[in-house]
């Protein structure tokens, strides 16, 4: 487990955010500490994505804060997010399918040269280094993204994050389109980037995933937190039961 | 970045297009156009591929050319211009009211050049702000593109006829006039260095691709395939100048010339018409337009926004200042292709431009622009003007009557785009 001593990398305070009449996220905290895994858990509309998007900038919360490395940062668009090294990973794959591998991962942050032109040739280079160290396997560098397989998109958005040295790191179930062989890949990146004392709210809803990478998990229900548990004191059974239930379990 | 490039990675026996990796698409319409060509001059017999209808043929074509390039970012983009056509009246308006009542009541004289530049001025400041004004709307306001345009298409037009209470203006100055096409050419010296230096331009260029490849020890193509493209360019660009530079000018306006300046034309004296500035004018508008789109990050957050809108948005792209950008691009094509087809005219008139924003959105159509977004070239919308204008004028010259030229058009419009979609699901091209 991770040094407490120092205050969180991300805490979100009392988040609440409503679309219409309906409360998405209410009154929520979590928080993240610098080489650690926070599983953020729930059903599917109980507030897990929403709640992230106010971190990544994508959503603007209607009350709450967040505090990054103990200070308030305010985050009103992606933009923002990205200043403060905070990199998302989403399940939708955000990325262009008609542009190539290089061009998605420099998406917004092109490397130009003295002209003011974008140096493609460079930023290829640069795609070909950082994929040789994450995924040996990519060879389609001038193919759009689109042609290529689920796994292999999905370590162009890793690439991404890792590129630009994220601090803090925010993956939108990473592995909901994968194969066993790919989600492996994925699994052994997160422990990569755990290791380079990388923050990671991870989104998932495969418990096993959720016990195999995760230290600890917040479980949300209808946009509300039920609770936090360290997730080598608690058994899957507890964490499902905090999800079904809404109840946390004794040990925690 | 979003050709149809062939990969040039995988190694072993490729066929000799795939080693030249040529854009198999951009090859289909040439071919197109060439069938096209060839079957018009048959039917004329011979007399659609004379240098005097090829030299005609560009001229007509540039005003819609101009336009289709800024066609391919608005599609791209996911939006549509309904109004291009009635912006191009407006622009026209402007400029020849400009030039014809506003600054001569200034005190400029009516034949001085600075007129010229100035009606250009704004001219173009007026499409740029009604563009961008559009681009607002939909940008920011998010209303339709669809709606703001066909709003647009009734407003412009309507504003132009109140501009000018319906009247046609003219003549219009005769700087002005030089960019109209017959009326402005650069002559055969001129035109051969021009044609000169687009060679070594395009070399360079495609010598410059390379040595970034090598520098960054990608797999390059053999050096004779690179030589075939610039030969195969060189030609195209070569046999283009020869066919402008052989129509020549008329030898009792070459009399007239000579009069004019108290002399008497020299026995068997003869004069090429080269290159029009106006095509001058759509071969640097192309130039730019293309580098816009492959070379800056104002097209490559144009391609990854129509690609994607939400992943465009996420890594931190403006979307609606870029629907502003794009739209302001649009209206100021707009204003260049007022100036082409006014100047051509040599007059004002009301209806100028009429039923253009459907030529401009088939000629990027039928150049391979999808509507669905993220996919376009600008060669290609230039291409499909020119098929386009080519089924026209060589329909015209076979004496096809007027209905059925107009369905004939609008069938290939709608069969260019079914080919299209069994070309793409046949190679799984994006």
């Amino acid at each position: 487990m991770s040094d407490r001593k120092a205050p969180p990398l991300v805490e979100m305070r009392d988040v609440s955010v409503a679309f219409g009449g309906i409360q998405a996220v209410d009154n929520v905290t979590v928080d993240l500490y610098p080489g650690e895994v926070v599983g953020l858990l729930g059903h599917n509309g109980a507030g897990k994505s929403t709640l992230i998007k106010c971190l990544s900038g994508a959503y603007k919360m209607d009350a709450g804060e967040i505090l990054i490395d103990g200070e308030r940062a305010e985050i009103g668009n992606p933009r923002d997010a990205r200043a403060y090294n905070i990199e998302t990973i989403y399940q939708t794959l955000a990325l262009a399918d008609n542009l190539d591998a290089a061009s998605n991962l420099f998406l917004g942050r092109e490397l130009v040269t003295p002209m003011g032109f974008v140096n493609d040739a460079q930023m290829e280079a640069e795609t070909r280094r950082i994929m040789g160290r994450l995924n040996s396997n990519f060879k389609k560098f001038k193919d759009p993204v689109k042609a290529l397989s689920g796994g292999q998109r999905q370590s162009v958005a890793i690439a991404r994050a890792v590129y630009f040295n994220a601090r803090i790191l925010i993956m939108d179930e990473p592995t909901a389109a994968l194969g066993p062989q790919e989600t492996e890949m994925v699994a052994e990146l997160i422990k990569e980037l755990k290791s380079q004392g990388i923050g990671i709210f991870l989104i998932e809803h495969d418990i096993h995933n959720v016990m195999k990478l995760c230290d600890r998990a917040s479980v949300m229900k209808n946009g509300k937190l039920v609770g936090t548990v360290n997730v080598d004191e608690v058994t899957d059974e507890d964490i499902l039961g905090m999800i079904i239930l809404g109840k946390t379990p004794e040990a925690a | 970045m979003t050709e149809a490039s062939a990969s040039g990675t995988s190694t072993g026996r490729k066929n000799i297009f795939k080693t030249l990796e040529f854009d198999t698409r951009l090859l289909g319409m040439v071919g197109a156009f060439v069938v096209v060509c060839l079957i018009f001059n048959v039917l004329t017999d011979g007399r659609f591929l004379t240098s005097r209808n090829v030299f005609n043929l560009t001229i007509q074509t540039v005003s819609v050319a101009i336009m289709a390039t800024g066609m391919v970012f608005v599609i791209v983009t996911r939006h549509i211009d309904l109004s291009v056509g009635s912006l191009l009246a407006t622009c026209s308006a402007m400029m020849a009211i400009t030039q014809t009542q506003f600054l001569p009541s200034l005190g400029f004289d009516y034949s001085n050049p600075m007129i010229a530049v100035l009606a250009i001025v704004v001219g173009l400041v007026t499409g740029a702000l009604i563009g961008a004004f559009h681009g607002w709307l939909i940008g920011y306001l998010t209303i339709p593109a669809f709606i703001v345009t066909l709003g647009g298409l009734l407003v412009w037009r309507n504003v132009a006829w109140y501009l000018t209470t319906g009247q046609t203006i003219g003549p219009l100055n005769d700087t002005f006039q030089t960019l109209g096409g017959i009326g402005g050419t650069m002559g055969v010296t001129a035109s051969w260095i021009f044609g000169a230096i687009a060679v070594a331009a395009t070399c360079y260029a495609i010598w410059q691709a390379r040595r970034a490849r090598v520098a960054h020890e990608f797999p390059v193509k053999p050096v004779w395939a690179e030589a075939v493209l610039m030969l195969i360019c060189s030609v195209l660009i070569l046999g283009f100048i020869g066919m402008l530079n052989a129509y020549e000018v008329p030898s009792r306006v070459l009399e007239r010339g000579f009069e004019a300046r108290g002399e008497v034309m020299p026995e068997g004296y003869t004069e090429g018409y080269g290159v029009p500035y106006s095509v001058l004018l759509l071969v640097a508008v192309a130039v730019v337009m293309t580098l816009v789109a492959q070379r800056t990050r104002l097209g490559r957050y144009i391609f990854a926004t129509g690609g994607n809108p939400d992943a465009a948005e996420l890594s931190g792209i403006n979307t609606r200042l870029l629907t502003v950008k794009v739209f302001a691009i649009m209206g100021t094509l707009c204003a260049l292709a007022a100036l082409v087809a006014s100047a051509r005219l040599s007059f004002h008139s009301n209806d100028i431009g009429t039923l253009d924003e459907l030529r401009v959105i088939a000629a990027a159509v039928i150049g391979g622009t999808a509507l669905a977004g993220g996919i376009g070239t600008i060669y290609g919308a230039i291409l499909g003007a020119l098929i386009m204008q080519s089924l026209q004028s060589g329909m015209a010259m076979v004496g096809v009557d007027a209905p059925f030229q107009n369905i004939v058009v609008g069938a290939v419009l709608v069969l260019a785009v079914l080919v299209d979609i069994i070309y793409r699901k046949r190679t799984g091209d994006a």
